[in-house]
């Protein structure tokens, strides 16, 4: 496929870890943030590839990953209730809250349905006027404007059965939390190339003076991400702090205005609680009150949270990169992506989903 | 769940801003996608999609530039080693 054959280039690639090798002389941590990029090189085994003193950390940037059980919690309720349509992502089905997920409510007879663009959750509703349909919308900045544009058709439309319950998160605040937390070893980000094309990079510029730390803007193929590296490390070697692009090919300094300008007419920031790291301020996005229709926690009764952790799961540590899913008792054990205790053994973006389909002999 | 893909433009809708959409190839599998958000793309041109909108343009001559500056910035690595 053009543009995606060429970054994955074999001799490429060998190139930049040759001259990773030649160019390393300190010891670096290194996050990956995006579950898209941990997928890339647990994958095609960049890891591997790595000198010993470039170590490549796994960060939260997995939406189904983060979301925190009560919000699931509410979704299930929703799906219980009756007359509606729920809908939302694949992934987010067996995402397990404090009790079931959204699979087993659909077992019990709850309308529950994948769907491949918030859009159809839209035209789910004009097409089924007498049921509610609730969209689950789950997701950081490359996908709350999908969901603006959603709510905004459902406007125009003029429908009545349509709402969001939003479970959307912004990646720049989670970044600064894992650098202020006393147990950070992170020194350096590849950040997400597919939110920085929504939100540009001037964020990640206020980060990276504010925490004096390296920052590339890296795509998702194995010669992106290995591009990725080496210019990082290049500027940890130098001593240089400062927010570079790797992926130009899609990412603008400005980002999308129009996607931008949708998702502020729709959503204001608010704090979020992120599965496994805890409540972050201004780390979410809520709709705005003149949307409060289409807000699915006002028009339902939703359950009151119940947080509650599996025991054994190690998720928090693995979503924070102070762990690696090989690091918990239940990995492979009692934790399968069959039979998930947390939500990374979900995904295909979670590191555990990763390494339990790539790593499984190590 | 960022997951982008590229595809290219093959034909645009004259529906006005948000409504606008087009018919995008992936290998040969066209797909109706949402193009909110580009609102200047012409057929021909190719766009990174997410769940079923455009996220951006995609731009060849970065996308050319970055293959030929990995190159070059690896063709040229040596001399920097050897003033280190």
């Amino acid at each position: 496929m053009k543009y995606v054959d060429e970054y994955r280039n074999q001799t490429r690639v060998r190139e930049i870890r040759d001259e990773l090798h030649r160019i390393v002389r300190g010891r670096w941590e290194l996050m990956e943030v995006c579950g898209g990029q941990t997928h890339s090189i647990i994958r095609f085994s960049l890891d591997q590839m790595l000198p010993d003193g470039v170590n490549l950390v796994h960060g939260p940037g997995c939406p189904v990953c983060v979301t925190p059980a009560e919000l699931i919690d509410q979704a299930v309720a929703l799906a219980g209730e009756p007359g509606t349509i729920l809908t939302s992502f694949g992934d987010m089905l067996r995402v397990p809250g404090s009790g079931e997920d959204l699979l087993t409510a659909r077992a019990r007879g709850g309308d529950v349905r994948i769907v491949y663009s918030p859009l159809d959750a839209v035209k789910l509703a004009a097409e089924n006027p007498d049921r509610q349909v609730i969209f689950f919308a789950v997701g950081f900045e490359t996908t709350a404007p999908t969901a603006a544009a959603a709510v905004i058709s459902a406007q125009r439309l003029q429908l009545t059965n349509f709402s969001l319950l939003s479970a959307h998160f912004l990646v720049p605040p989670a970044l600064d939390a894992l650098l202020a937390s006393s147990d950070n070893r992170v020194q350096a980000f590849l950040a997400p190339g597919h939110v920085c094309t929504i939100t540009g990079i001037s964020d990640y510029q206020t980060l990276s003076a504010a925490r004096h730390v390296p920052i590339v803007i890296t795509g998702f193929e194995p010669l992106d991400i290995m591009q990725g590296v080496l210019m990082t490390v290049r500027q940890l070697e130098e001593g240089r702090c400062e927010v570079e692009n790797q992926y130009s090919r899609v990412v603008k300094p400005e980002g999308s205005p129009q996607a931008r300008a949708l998702m502020e007419r729709v959503f204001e920031v608010s704090d979020r609680n992120w599965r496994g790291i805890g409540v972050i301020p201004k780390s979410g996005l809520q709709l705005r009150p003149e949307f409060n229709t289409f807000n699915a926690e006002h028009r339902f009764k939703l359950p009151t949270p119940a947080p509650v952790l599996a025991g054994e799961c190690i998720s928090g540590e693995v979503l924070r990169g102070v762990k690696r899913p090989t690091d918990c008792p239940a990995f492979g054990v009692k934790c399968s992506p069959e039979h998930p205790l947390g939500a990374p053994m979900v995904s295909s973006e979670g590191a555990c989903a990763a390494y339990y389909r790539y790593r499984r002999a190590d | 769940m960022c997951l982008a893909v590229p595809g290219q433009v093959v034909s645009v809708s004259d529906a006005p801003e948000i409504e606008r959409t087009g018919k995008v190839s992936f290998s040969g599998v066209m797909r109706e996608v949402s193009l909110a958000f580009v609102p200047d793309v012409q057929p021909g041109e190719w766009v990174i999609v997410h769940v079923g909108f455009a996220l951006s343009k995609l731009d060849e001559q970065e996308a050319l530039e970055t293959l030929d500056l990995l190159r070059e910035a690896i063709a040229c690595e040596p001399e920097k080693s050897d003033s280190r």
